[in-house]
Parts: C-alpha cells; sequence; structure tokens
C-alpha cells in the first residue's frame, strides 16, 4: 500500500507543479532560450522531410480564372510611402530599376520594360498568408532562374536575398526594412517567378509594384513586394538579425513551407 | 477457488484483485499525448487568434464570407466580444472575442488563459505548435506500432460481433447514463462503447488532425495535391481542424468525466502503473 500512496503523492505533486506551470510558466517558459532552441528543432525537421517527400519540381496547384478570389486582400505594407517611392509611382516606375547583383558572373540592371520583354510564366495560385487565410491571384512576370542563368552564378552560391523597397519600422541600421532570402532550390523552381503584373493588370502598388516574388510552395511573407534588388549569396547570418528576412528576424520560420 | 455456483454459501465479502491492465507503451504514449494534445490545443488557439474565422472552400479572407467568426465591437469603456457561426451571433464578453489580459480589455478571440503564450503571438505559437505536432506524430506511429505488432488493436479494441449490436449498444448506453459501470470480469476488459469511442480517437479523429493540418501546408499541398481535393480546398481543411479540434476537446471532457465516476484513483493508477483493481462479490475461497 505504501507503493501506492507514494505514487498517489507523486501524482497529486505532479499535477499540482503541472498546474502552477499551467498558471504562471508557459510565457517564461516560453521566452526561455533553450526552450526556443528546443522548439526551433522542429524547422528543421519540417524543412528536411518536405524537401524528402515533395520533390524540388512539384508544382503547387494551378487554378482557373473562376477560382480568383474577388477580392484580394493586401497585407503588410500597403505603400512604402517613401519620396523615392512616391517619385518612381509618380512617373510610371520608369526610372526603376532592379539590380541582380553578389556572387554572380554577370551583375545586371533591368528596367520594368526589360523584365515584360523576357519570356513570362503566368499561373493561378493561392496565396497563403502565415495569419491563416487564403487568396487566389493571376500572377504574370519572369522566372527568377532564367535571369539567374543569365547572370550566371559563381560557386558557392546558396541564396537569393530580395531587398525592398519597404520600411516597416523606422530604424537607424535599416533593420526595419523588408528583405527576405530563397535557397536555390526555391529560386529555379519553375513557378518562381518575379511578377509585375497581377489578375491582369500592372502589379497595384498596395500588392507591390512594380516587381514582387512569387514562391510558391510558401506563406505569403516569403513574398517579397516592392523588390529593389536581388543579391546572390553564400550566406546570410551575416543580415541584420541574421535569421534571413524581416519576419524570420522577428520569429518566423525561415523555412515557410508549412 | 470455489469459483463455481456454491449453493448455500457463507455470507458473500467483496473481494479485490489487481490485474495489468495497460502496458508499458501504452501508458507512456497515453501520458505524452495528453501533454502533447493539451499544448498543441493551446498553441492552436493562439494561432487562429491572428485570423479568428474559418472559410469554406479553396480560400477565404476578410471580405469573403466566414461561416465562423470570432469579432469583437468597440464600447465606450470596454470592447464587446461576438462568437458568430453561420447566422448565429452570441454575445461572449469576457472570455471570446474581449477579454481581459493582465487586467486590461483585449481584443482577441481566445482569452490569455487559453493560449499559449498568453499573450498574442504567433510565431511562438506556431514553433510550439509544430514541434509538439512532431512529438504527437512519433508518439502515435509508435503506439500505432505497438498495436498491431503486439495485437492490442486486436485483443482489447476490436469489438465482437455481438458487442456492436445495436441490442447491447443500446443497453450500455442505458448503463452508462445511471452511471452503473461493469464489475466483477466484465471490468477486465472494455466494454463496447469504450471500444468504439476509441477506435474513432485513434483511427478517425487524430489521423484527420494530422491530415487536415498537412492540408494546410503550402509545400505539402504541392507534393500531395490530392489533399486539398478530398478536404475541399485549404479553407475547408482549415475548418475541418478546428472542428476536429473541439470534437477530441469534447471526448476529452468525457473521457475525464468518466475516469472520475468509475473509480479516479483505480484508473489514474492504471494508467500509471498498471494495475486495475477489479472488485468482485465473490465468495471467499
Amino acid at each position: 500500500m505504501s507503493k501506492i500512496v507514494s505514487r498517489r503523492r507523486f501524482l497529486i505533486g505532479s499535477a499540482a507543479s503541472l498546474g502552477a506551470i499551467g498558471l504562471t510558466g508557459c510565457d517564461d517558459i516560453t521566452e526561455n532560450q533553450n526552450v526556443q532552441k528546443v522548439l526551433a528543432l522542429a524547422e528543421g525537421l519540417t524543412m528536411g522531410t518536405q524537401r524528402l517527400l515533395v520533390s524540388p519540381q512539384a508544382l503547387a496547384r494551378e487554378y482557373t480564372d473562376k477560382d480568383l478570389s474577388p477580392t484580394f486582400r493586401s497585407n503588410g505594407t500597403d505603400n512604402p510611402g517613401s519620396e523615392d517611392y512616391a517619385a518612381m509611382v509618380e512617373n510610371g516606375f520608369s526610372t526603376w530599376k532592379l539590380k541582380i547583383d553578389g556572387m554572380v558572373n554577370k551583375p545586371m540592371e533591368f528596367s520594368l520594360a526589360d523584365l515584360k520583354k523576357l519570356p513570362s510564366r503566368t499561373q493561378i495560385t493561392r496565396h497563403d498568408c502565415v495569419e491563416g487565410w487564403s487568396a487566389i491571384g493571376k500572377w504574370t512576370g519572369v522566372p527568377l532562374g532564367l535571369i539567374l542563368q543569365s547572370a550566371g552564378l559563381k560557386p558557392g552560391a546558396r541564396y537569393a536575398v530580395f531587398y525592398c523597397a519597404d520600411e516597416l519600422e523606422q530604424t537607424l541600421d535599416g533593420s526595419g526594412r523588408y528583405y527576405e532570402s530563397i535557397d536555390l532550390i526555391d529560386a529555379f523552381h519553375p513557378q518562381t517567378i518575379l511578377a509585375y503584373s497581377m489578375n491582369g493588370k500592372d502589379l497595384e502598388v498596395a500588392h507591390g509594384a512594380p516587381l514582387r516574388l512569387r514562391v510558391e510552395r510558401h506563406l505569403g511573407y516569403k513574398h517579397a513586394k516592392y523588390v529593389m534588388r536581388i543579391e546572390i549569396r553564400d550566406k546570410f547570418s551575416d543580415l541584420w538579425g541574421g535569421n534571413g528576412g524581416f519576419w524570420e528576424d522577428r520569429g518566423y520560420e525561415w523555412y515557410a513551407g508549412i | 477457488m470455489a469459483d463455481i455456483d456454491a449453493t448455500g454459501a457463507p455470507p458473500v465479502h467483496p473481494r479485490t484483485m489487481y490485474i495489468r491492465r495497460h502496458s508499458i507503451v501504452t501508458r507512456l504514449t497515453h501520458w505524452l499525448n495528453v501533454l502533447c494534445l493539451s499544448l498543441l490545443l493551446m498553441s492552436g488557439m493562439q494561432i487562429f487568434n491572428a485570423h479568428p474565422a474559418l472559410y469554406w472552400g479553396q480560400y477565404g479572407a476578410n471580405a469573403d464570407p466566414s461561416w465562423l467568426q470570432i469579432s469583437a465591437t468597440d464600447g465606450d469603456t470596454q470592447p464587446y466580444g461576438t462568437f458568430r457561426i453561420g447566422s448565429l451571433t452570441i454575445p461572449t464578453t469576457g472570455v471570446l472575442g474581449a477579454s481581459k489580459e493582465d487586467g486590461e480589455w483585449t481584443v482577441r478571440a481566445f482569452p490569455a488563459w487559453a493560449t499559449i503564450p498568453s499573450y498574442q503571438d504567433l510565431a511562438a505559437g506556431r514553433r510550439w505548435h509544430f514541434f509538439f505536432a512532431w512529438l504527437f506524430v512519433f508518439n502515435g506511429l509508435i503506439y500505432l506500432l505497438y498495436g498491431f505488432v503486439a495485437g492490442h488493436f486486436r485483443r482489447d479494441l476490436a469489438p465482437s460481433g455481438a458487442e456492436v449490436s445495436p441490442r447491447n449498444l443500446w443497453h450500455e448506453i442505458v448503463e452508462h447514463a445511471r452511471l452503473r459501470f461493469p464489475k466483477g470480469e466484465k471490468a477486465k476488459r472494455y466494454n463496447a462503447l469504450q471500444k468504439l469511442t476509441y477506435l474513432i480517437v485513434i483511427f478517425i479523429l487524430l489521423p484527420l488532425m494530422l491530415a487536415t493540418g498537412l492540408t494546410m501546408s503550402p509545400g505539402i499541398d504541392a507534393g500531395y495535391p490530392f489533399l486539398l481535393d478530398i478536404f475541399g480546398g485549404r479553407q475547408t481543411a482549415r475548418g475541418i481542424h478546428f472542428i476536429t479540434a473541439w470534437t477530441i476537446v469534447l471526448f476529452v471532457l468525457v473521457h475525464v468525466a468518466m475516469v472520475i465516476l468509475s473509480g479516479l484513483w483505480n484508473n489514474i493508477r492504471s494508467m500509471v502503473t498498471g494495475r486495475y483493481a477489479i472488485r468482485t462479490e465473490g465468495e471467499d475461497a
């Protein structure tokens, strides 16, 4: 019997301490750095498993015109609002240039007209926000792989980093500026395009004019809007928060396939 | 042992005998599941709070009609919360839509005491959710492997034809409603209601949570687009994920109530140590 009693005591003790954690400790546990590291292990597992179970070439589902969302919600920045950006809106982005540099053999610049002359891809895909909502839109743009091929990647190149015109937080070091990064598997995926058109019209300011990334198979925050420059790099740990993106530096997963 | 009918037997004394009810695998996976499901529910509510509306179909966002929504309206001194399902709107101030966080009125779907972390932090909620989703998957795989290989499902959970006859099921429902639980020899095994309920949870509800969760992943959808066809779209899958989660909560509430009513300590001991006491009103040996 004494064994059972001690087990009971153990149970009551465990239940009481679990209850105490439940009442006061969850936030402390959440903020504990070691707990964070353990919880973050799941991201590597998720990415590894998805890379293993989903072919690098597997396409996100493409929908038809009748599936388009009647209203495509804009999220994050609606308008970068800076003087430089306002001036470009004013002149119809005729002075805007996309720069491709970093670990490439041939750094390049493209005007919007240049991009529109290149071979394009049109796809009707579903945009999944990390918050939980989805919207279906029709996107036309240049496959990123095509541009990277013409620029030519140097050995050791691993990531494409996108620098954007919008600044979500005003900071001195520029860490509030939007940026994103993807690996070369996603950069060369057939549906990864630099989109200048949405639902058959030029991209609106609220949706990232003049150019946004579409990296289907990832959540919305990877689809950088207002793209100004693409830098090819071997790492991103030396950029601002070191996590490869504006939201990644604020706790969101770099691998956003889930 | 005078098990056979002994007529004219002396006064009957209740006896207690212990049987080994739950294997070590069942016990470990059960408690790990308690941990996983609790944290998955709390972090799931945190994630839901980021966009507290549900839609049917492939897409759904603010401008689209939702079938369920938790929202708040401004008042002079405090916000007022409402829960809407279809066209039915229920005031839920204090719990859903608007509730107090550190003494301050806050607009949030599920209240701070129910979510992890307590404050609004979608990124942290997702980290908790996916970590415990993985643990839940590993735990479930071990349990399923054990269940099939060691014969746990066949031996303990598969009901016989007689057990699932309408007559027997009705009899058990009536007995349960009267809170009369099996004793003696019958208490050694699960009754048909238990078997069916556990089978539904193990083979339908929990796998459905996983499958609808995976359908919300844009990466998995690319590799396995049939998931979108099975569930009728990502937003429908999100709704089924929500409904199934609360169905599991309902199961847990009934399960815990039954555990308490049919002998709290005996049940808990059997799920911790494996030993389960059977009381028989048998004769002395």
